[in-house]
């Protein structure tokens, strides 16, 4: 071995094991923590809820992992510690209690979602509304996959309801979730996606609003939240849901664009 | 950049170096019985321990929450035992980022184990020496170079390890969120420039990295 190589794989070793006592950082016990599995799409909402929480009941600290909806259900099927469970889409929420990981009766659905027509900012196409759709101008609509994506399922009642089926067969692109279709329109890849109100309004820069699909035209996009089996808090689980529901929870949840369910 | 982004880094780089620790232990150890040992089931072994470098990541974090959740196969004598879940806790990144990194650091070390001269080696048993001694003086010595270049890819790969991570560590802001994680939490609720500086801490990181493994593998031995 050289000097030279040597001194390197010294530093090397030196680099690694300071970041190891840097990382060691200790341990305390602080209040109690309750863990929160939602969707990614709930996090801005669910972060201010949890402020709010925190700031009631200094006894609880709220720890949110947030993630897709069918990766949570895998972790709470393999034990994960999770003390409350909000997915995307009902689907996931019906898989995890069907197998028997929610406590039954401690589901809620708490919002619903609107889903949008819309098209790339810059777009010149003229399409005011879905009708707009079956124009041959129209040649890419980016939705949610049907099979796997709620969204998507949505999107083709939608169609269906305006009876653009056919018109727009060979037109539908899916996407392997509803961010990576409203992906494609803030890029400019296709002419239009149907999406969730609340991801469009995110990314309201790159893509124009031009339609909202009125409640009538498919199934309402609940979203629903639910006490996992197994939780050490279940009082302060049912007391966060309980705010997630109270006036002052819709009222967060309307500033991020859902509509909160009625009483 | 504000005390989350901070945490972030800092977790990425603590959870790194400790997965890379192990790696370069047991890489190094499996690398030479998979080189210089013939064994039943040497080629299933090997097999076994590549899987994660061609399995889709999310997929290895299924298996290992298949595994190591409180409800799996290894989990839940660890939970009947001692009460405590691995998941959702950094040790779960650590060791996402191990079986994820760790085909790395075997495939680069076996190769370089395989091609130390046979000659050298024979001496050194003519020498009376043993194989532990010829292995720890003679074998890894000349095949350094590429244990080095190991390590510092593992080190690489598990600094950006996001699918099998979030399964198993879940993402929990200020708890398991390593810098993809976080990258991704920020871009998932909108919060793009926040996460561009990150994109850029860790993709300055990683290259650097990167040039250190390709100067080492450059030089002569």
């Amino acid at each position: 071995m050289s000097k030279n190589e040597r001194a390197r794989m010294k530093l090397i070793a030196r680099l690694i094991l300071l970041a190891v006592i840097l990382g060691a950082s200790p341990v305390f016990a602080g209040p109690a923590e309750m863990t929160v599995s939602a969707a990614i799409s709930l996090k801005n909402v669910f972060e201010e809820i949890g402020r709010l929480y925190e700031a009631r009941h200094e006894e609880t600290r709220v720890v949110f992992n947030f993630g897709a909806s069918g990766d949570l259900v895998r972790q709470i099927e393999g034990g994960a510690p999770v003390d409350i469970f909000a997915s995307a889409a009902e689907k996931d929420l019906d898989e995890a209690a069907k197998k028997g990981f929610i406590i039954a009766g401690s589901r809620t659905d708490f919002a619903s979602n609107d889903l949008v027509l819309i098209v790339p900012k810059a777009s010149k196409a003229a399409i005011k509304d879905f009708e707009g759709l079956s124009q041959p101008a129209v040649k890419r609509i980016a939705v949610g996959d049907p099979g796997t994506v709620p969204a998507g399922r949505y999107a083709e009642e939608i169609l269906r309801h305006y009876r653009l089926t056919a018109a727009t067969k060979d037109k539908l692109i899916f996407a392997q979730n509803v961010r990576q279709a409203l992906d494609y329109v803030a890029r400019g890849e296709v002419d239009a996606g149907i999406v969730y109100k609340t991801d469009a309004l995110l990314r309201s820069k790159e893509v124009k609003i031009e339609a909202v699909a009125p409640e009538s035209s498919h199934t309402p996009a609940v979203i629903p939240i639910a006490v996992v089996k197994g939780t050490n808090s279940e009082a302060a689980a049912e007391a966060f849901i309980s705010l997630v529901v109270s006036p002052e929870g819709k009222k967060i949840l309307q500033k991020y664009g859902f509509k909160a369910a009625a009483p | 950049m504000d005390d989350a982004a901070l945490f972030s880094v800092r977790l990425s780089l603590q959870v790194a170096a400790v997965a890379t620790f192990f790696v370069a232990i047991v890489g190094v150890g499996a690398a030479y019985l998979l080189a210089r040992r013939h064994f039943r089931g040497r080629e299933l072994l090997n097999v076994l321990l590549t899987l994660p470098l061609v399995l889709p990541p999310t997929v290895t974090g299924y298996y290992l929450v298949v595994l190591f959740g409180r409800n799996g196969a290894i989990g839940r004598l660890i939970y009947e035992w001692t009460g405590w879940t691995l998941m959702f806790t950094w040790y779960a990144a650590v060791l996402a980022s191990f079986v994820v990194a760790l085909p790395l650091m075997i495939q680069t070390a076996r190769s370089a184990i395989e091609s130390v001269d046979r000659n050298v080696v024979n001496a050194s048993y003519m020498l009376g020496h043993s194989e532990f001694v010829t292995a720890v003086r003679v074998v890894l010595p000349m095949a350094r170079r590429g244990i080095a270049t190991g390590i510092v890819l593992s080190f690489a790969r598990a600094m950006g390890e996001f699918g099998a991570t979030i399964m198993l560590a879940g993402n929990l802001p200020g708890k398991t969120d390593t810098m993809p994680l976080a990258i991704y939490s920020l871009a998932g609720s909108g919060d793009w420039s926040k996460a561009n500086s990150m994109v850029l801490v860790l993709t300055i990181v990683s290259g650097v990295f990167l040039y250190l493994s390709n100067r080492n593998r450059k030089g002569t031995a």
